[in-house]
């Protein structure tokens, strides 16, 4: 995959290769709640809206450099997180998914009023600035870079995080939540421990994306975007490592091949949705994984 | 004119109404949701498309048959319902021995498809649906002007609302169904044929939404993005008055309809939030939702 995203620039566009990677980290974070932890967020995108407005906004308005700037997306999405999360894990399964996708549309219509979102028109023309002071990040390579950093960063903190005795509590919790409470593990903590982790991850893909495209928009906070990053895990994947990471790469491709047909997009989702549900429930990595019996 | 803690009785009780006409289709729909929920174990993303199949379904008939408001009040729920079942039949089905997302993730595909097919052939923008001329008109009541449509809108609701209350709960037919949402086994046992009582309850739960769709269309216009957001609205009213009581989501969907119109007057900002809130609330101090049981 490293080998993947250092090559495919020589080949594809460096700006798609970049929204690939946003989405693809927003994809692994939330995986790491519903694959791992058991619990479907359908509220996702209030995570990567919201650390989207707050980067776009300490860049352009306060001029942060765009690391500060990223980090400060990262935590105000980690606030959110801590937040909502207190809420959202007082309740499990469907509930889970209904509360969480009602705080964002909470959420979604707190930025549709507050002035310094602009409403419809979204923060525009965010400067990218020079990282550290000294590079200049509207050389595109540059920009690539640190994209690159920032995703195999995240990348590789939920895979020790996965990998790790916390995650393997969390797989215990997912499997069975009544028999890890009685070996003694405190589940509501680490369902609350695993959802901050998701929601401080999915605002770095969030934060990184509004400066790359330098725009903040209530697309992000919308709900089809927190369908959309269901839509890509479940593709992939739902508790894989790599499953995200093609699901969003698939996504986002036929997103982009799919443009001009406008609402045709949303019938392709729904499709592909109803034939990975009905038939096709561990995903593509899934099922390559149960072919050659390795765990992806 | 006479004033209320400083606002004008009329845009008072104006707000009042459309709160109580908001919280009909709150009620009407969390009770069809209730009813799903109950027997399937599933959440129906689609309801929020259901729904809005009704109204074009009304509207469709109107333009193309020429049938008009009253027909469209039968025949809308009652071919969305067959739709349902259909969906029921052919995929739902396959999904109910399966953790209980698989059946929220599909029914939200479901409800991608047909907004999207929706949208491709009527695009975005609304459709204007004609008041029946019974129902045309208003009455002054001394205190407020109520048009006569949204009047009819309350009633019907509610007497839906409660005819289904009664059915559940008083009759025959509605203790099966009752048996069969605590041990579906143990009742098919007795010989009563649980499956196509499930594909008739969520041809049902289906048909109530549709019911909602054709009343709320020449309200609101028709439009394909008409139920998306509304269904989240629907879910937090859900978890707010919990899944265990019928009569609970009929209350929770009244009640929450007329705490956003009053919401409206005094503090117009929040009003798109406060069911939202009232949601946060409630999950603090009974989370398992204000008529609910925790299982």
């Amino acid at each position: 995959m490293l080998a993947f995203f250092c090559l495919a620039p020589l080949v594809l566009y460096p700006v798609f290769l970049m929204k690939v990677m946003c989405f693809a980290l927003f994809a692994c974070a939330f995986n790491l709640l519903v694959g791992f932890g058991g619990l479907l967020s359908f509220g996702h995108a209030m995570f990567l809206g919201t650390a989207g407005y707050a980067s776009a906004h300490a860049a352009k308005v306060w001029g942060f450099q765009p690391e500060v700037a990223i980090v400060f997306g990262t935590f105000c999405s980690t606030a959110l997180g801590v937040v909502t999360g207190l809420l959202a894990i007082r309740r499990q399964g469907i509930y889970f998914a209904m509360i969480t996708l009602a705080l964002a549309q909470m959420i979604f219509f707190y930025y549709l009023q507050v002035p310094f979102t602009h409403g419809e028109d979204g923060i525009q023309a965010v400067p990218r600035g020079r990282l550290f002071g000294v590079i200049d990040l509207a050389n595109i390579w540059n920009m690539y870079a640190v994209v690159a950093v920032v995703f195999f960063g995240g990348f590789l903190l939920i895979y020790r995080a996965i990998h790790s005795p916390f995650g393997q509590v969390l797989k215990a919790i997912r499997e069975n939540e009544a028999r890890a409470i009685s070996l003694g593990y405190d589940t509501t903590r680490y369902k609350f421990l695993a959802f901050v982790l998701s929601a401080a991850l999915a605002g770095m893909a969030g934060a990184t994306k509004a400066i790359v495209f330098q725009l903040a928009s209530l697309t992000d906070a919308h709900w089809t975007m927190s369908g959309e990053v269901v839509l890509m895990t479940l593709l992939g994947g739902m508790g894989t490592v790599f499953g995200p990471v093609v699901g969003a790469l698939i996504i986002i491709t036929l997103e982009n091949y799919l443009s001009q047909l406008g609402a045709w997009v949303t019938v392709v989702q729904g499709v592909i949705f109803v034939i990975c549900v009905l038939t096709f429930r561990r995903g593509v990595i899934g099922e390559i994984a149960s072919l050659i019996k390795k765990p992806l | 004119m006479t004033e209320i803690f400083g606002i004008p009785t009329q845009a008072l009780f104006g707000q009042l109404l459309i709160g109580l006409i908001n919280g009909s289709f709150y009620a009407l729909l969390s009770l069809g949701l209730a009813v799903i929920f109950g027997l399937l174990n599933i959440i129906n993303f689609t309801h929020g498309a259901q729904y809005m199949l009704g109204a074009f379904c009304a509207y469709l008939m109107l333009n193309k048959l020429g049938i008009g408001y009253w027909w469209a009040l039968l025949i809308a729920p009652i071919v969305v319902g067959i739709f349902g079942m259909i969906i029921e039949r052919l995929m739902l089905k396959q999904l109910y021995k399966l953790d209980h997302l698989y059946g929220l993730l599909l029914t939200f595909g479901l409800a991608l498809i047909i907004q999207g097919l929706f949208r491709n052939e009527f695009g975005s923008s609304g459709q204007p649906y004609p008041i029946a001329a019974e129902l045309g008109g208003g009455r002054n009541l001394g205190f407020m002007f109520l048009p006569i449509y949204r009047g009819w809108v309350i009633v019907a609701s509610l007497v839906v609302c409660l005819g289904t209350w009664f059915v559940i709960e008083k009759t025959k037919l509605g203790s099966y169904l009752r048996a069969a949402t605590e041990n579906p086994e143990l009742v098919q046992a007795f010989g009563i044929n649980v499956p196509r009582m499930i594909t008739l309850t969520y041809g049902f739960g289906v048909a109530l939404a549709a019911f909602a769709g054709v009343m709320a269309a020449p309200i609101y216009q028709v439009s394909p993005q008409m139920g998306a957001d509304l269904i989240i609205v629907v879910f937090a009213v859900v978890v707010i008055g919990g899944m265990g009581s019928i009569l609970g989501s009929v209350i929770t969907g009244f009640g929450l309809g007329i705490i956003e119109g009053l919401t409206k007057v005094f503090y117009p900002e929040a009003s798109n939030t406060v069911i939202f809130i009232i949601m946060a609330i409630v999950l603090l101090i009974r989370p398992a939702g204000l008529f609910g049981t925790q299982k």
